[in-house]
């Protein structure tokens, strides 16, 4: 299908742990992930990045609560926290507006797993943290900014 | 890989609350290495898989935008103390790990 399948599958270093995994039963062949989603993370604009994950026109929604620390004194550090309220959500992805990159990661829920996902993202300047949330075929969002006193991209 | 995957599974009330700290150098591909001048070459995780009791939870899509070493929370409602949680994850370079804990 394609590469990342194929070295997923293969692996090379890892063949050791990734046999162990799947004798386990733990990691089975097919729940090997799709491509990862080149176009969207390497987009240079948030709309890109949406338009990327299957997202356009989010409406605003005051049940994503963002949990982010209002100065970061780290960027490379800097803790977020989501909380979607609304019911039937299936995914939240993370966004650093003003990154190179602005989509962070993009999490997919199923069985049972709640509108939470806890996490460390890296900020290269002040900007708004973004969480998009796909739910009932439906896609929402909220923000909020954070300040950045180091920027934790390198370079 | 390298070290091993930390994870601490517990229930509050119906909810089993997940912790996984990985391990890895999330690298974005955009840092200069200060000794020789050249940039050092990408290298994260690209997609972490999570189960319980084998019926997958979460299955995230990561980028060099996730800081060093990835600390991922999650919560799932339906599983009771004694489940399995297993938690794997891929990189860019083929590399892989992955461990498992049982919900306390």
């Amino acid at each position: 299908m394609n590469a990342l399948r194929r070295n997923v599958l293969k692996g090379a270093a890892g063949a050791g742990a990734v046999a162990v995994a799947v004798a386990a039963g733990l990691l089975k062949p097919t729940q090997a992930m799709a491509a990862w989603n080149k176009a969207a993370f390497d987009a240079k604009n948030v709309g890109a990045a949406l338009n990327g994950i299957g997202v356009a026109d989010p409406a605003d929604s005051k049940d994503i609560t963002i949990k982010a620390p209002d100065i970061a004194e780290n960027g490379a550090v800097v803790p977020v926290e989501v909380t979607s309220d609304i019911a039937g959500t299936t995914s939240i992805a993370i966004l650093a507006e003003k990154n190179a990159s602005p989509l962070v990661s993009n999490f997919n829920l199923s069985g049972g797993a709640l509108g939470f996902i806890s996490t460390r993202i890296k900020m290269g300047q002040t900007s708004l943290v973004r969480a998009v949330v796909k739910a009932g075929g439906k896609s929402y969002t909220a923000a909020k900014e954070v300040k950045v006193t180091i920027g934790g991209c390198g370079g | 890989m390298a070290e091993p995957m930390r994870i601490r599974a517990t229930m509050a009330g119906d909810v089993a609350d997940v912790k996984v700290l990985m391990n890895h150098p999330m690298e974005t591909g955009l840092r200069k290495d200060a000794k020789t001048g050249q940039m050092i070459p990408a290298h994260f995780i690209t997609e972490v898989i999570a189960t319980v009791n084998g019926t997958p939870v979460l299955a995230a899509e990561m980028s060099g935008g996730i800081s060093k070493n990835p600390y991922l929370g999650f919560k799932v409602k339906g599983p009771k103390a004694g489940d399995k949680v297993a938690v794997s994850w891929a990189d860019n370079k083929g590399d892989k790990n992955s461990v498992e804990a049982t919900i306390g």
